[in-house]
């Protein structure tokens, strides 16, 4: 319906007091934001709450938006800071990778996920879940870089870094994924790999 | 020192005993950091954030390389994969659910509308003031000391007469100044707040 419309169109009409026009932005940027949302709480209902969340939080301070970066990478924001919030009320720490706690939690993924290993998986299927498998932080990353069509540069305001650590990241992040994929899906790559 | 000596020579030995070992460390940690580099590279040139020049000499790796050759393919798969995954969708429901939450709200103002500048150098000013007073006060409370004392404020700061300072009528306008000022900008701000809550 409002296809046409850029996003800082949509937003300067919101700000006029058109609220309607707000949904438009909802289902322009809903499937990011889940994702993204997703890829923290590992868990859809949460995910769907958190989200509604974040863009109410959207809306009631886009006079703050500017319009000097993108819209997504503004949002994205609001995403970021809202899902550590969130993971720091369940009392679950996200800044490392080498956090006992996220580890005994990416652990216990691991081993549910194993027993689900033996029906063969869609492609698409198997790189989720590879992510899945991934620390939050590197599975943002990924997210970020390939889906949300986000630079490095836009990544580092993201998540507050300078485009060389999110390259490095990014870069790790690559390659834990692809260790995943070789661990949980090595049939599945090798067939891949064999077309 | 010979015995400093001794323990050196000891430590070598123990070293060449082990050499097979530390050399084939020191080969594998060359190898994964060639490894790393090389994908590092490669994932560079894949993502298209290479040079002209960079992106030259790396498509001429993967021609005559042959291990560059096989990561370019294995990367170029694992991106590929990556890149056709779909993103997750929430709900028939979610707009509708957004929507109706957005209805009880209003945009807030922008920060930047009610964080005045004004009032920020208001309150700068007022530190400042009370600063350089204070400074320029205490400067002149204090007697030179004689030309030759090497050093440049007199040791007679220590003899600084405090109740003198306090009881000054000089001072007690300055304070009085510096409260009207801060009474000055509580007031601007609470008549804002009070505007904004219309």
């Amino acid at each position: 319906m409002h296809g046409e419309l850029t996003d800082t169109e949509i937003i300067s009409r919101v700000l006029k007091g058109e609220q309607q026009l707000f949904a438009a932005l909802v289902e322009r940027y809903q499937n990011y934001v889940f994702t993204l949302v997703l890829r923290f709480t590992d868990n859809r209902e949460d995910a769907e709450e958190l989200s509604q969340d974040i863009f109410v939080k959207a809306y009631r301070s886009l006079a703050d938006f500017r319009g000097e970066s993108k819209f997504s990478t503004w949002l994205y924001t609001i995403v970021r800071t809202s899902c550590i919030t969130f993971l720091r009320k369940k009392k679950l720490d996200v800044t490392s990778i080498d956090n006992e706690k996220t580890l005994v939690q990416l652990e216990s993924r691991e081993s549910a996920f194993k027993a689900n290993q033996v029906e063969a998986k869609s492609r698409q299927a198997m790189v989720n879940e590879a992510i899945e498998l991934l620390s939050p932080d590197d599975a943002q990353i990924i997210t970020l870089f390939y889906k949300g069509e986000q630079s490095l540069e836009e990544i580092g305001q993201i998540i507050g870094a300078e485009p060389n650590t999110v390259k490095v990241k990014l870069h790790r992040a690559r390659h834990r994924l692809k260790e995943k994929m070789e661990k949980y899906f090595s049939h599945e790559v090798r067939e891949i790999q064999g077309d | 020192m010979k015995y400093v000596k001794y323990r050196v020579t000891e430590k070598k030995s123990s070293d060449l005993d082990n050499w097979p070992e530390l050399y084939n460390n020191h080969l594998i940690n060359n190898f994964m950091n060639e490894q790393e580099n090389m994908e590092a590279r490669l994932w560079e040139y894949i993502d298209g954030l290479t040079t002209e020049a960079e992106k030259s000499a790396i498509e001429k790796l993967i021609e005559t390389n042959l291990e560059w050759q096989r990561t370019y393919r294995e990367l170029l798969e694992a991106h590929k994969l990556i890149t056709s995954t779909e993103l997750e969708s929430p709900s028939m429901r979610f707009t509708k659910n957004v929507m109706e939450d957005i209805a009880k709200y209003h945009v807030a103002p922008a920060t930047s509308s009610y964080i005045n500048k004004k009032i920020i150098w208001g309150v700068a000013a007022f530190f400042i003031v009370m600063i350089v007073g204070f400074v320029i006060y205490s400067f002149g409370q204090l007697t030179w000391a004689n030309s030759s004392s090497s050093s440049i404020i007199s040791p007679k700061l220590e003899k600084l007469n405090w109740g003198k300072f306090l009881n000054n009528s000089y001072t007690n306008i300055f304070v009085m100044i510096n409260v009207i000022l801060g009474l000055m900008l509580l007031d601007m701000y609470l008549t804002r707040k009070k505007k904004l809550l219309r």
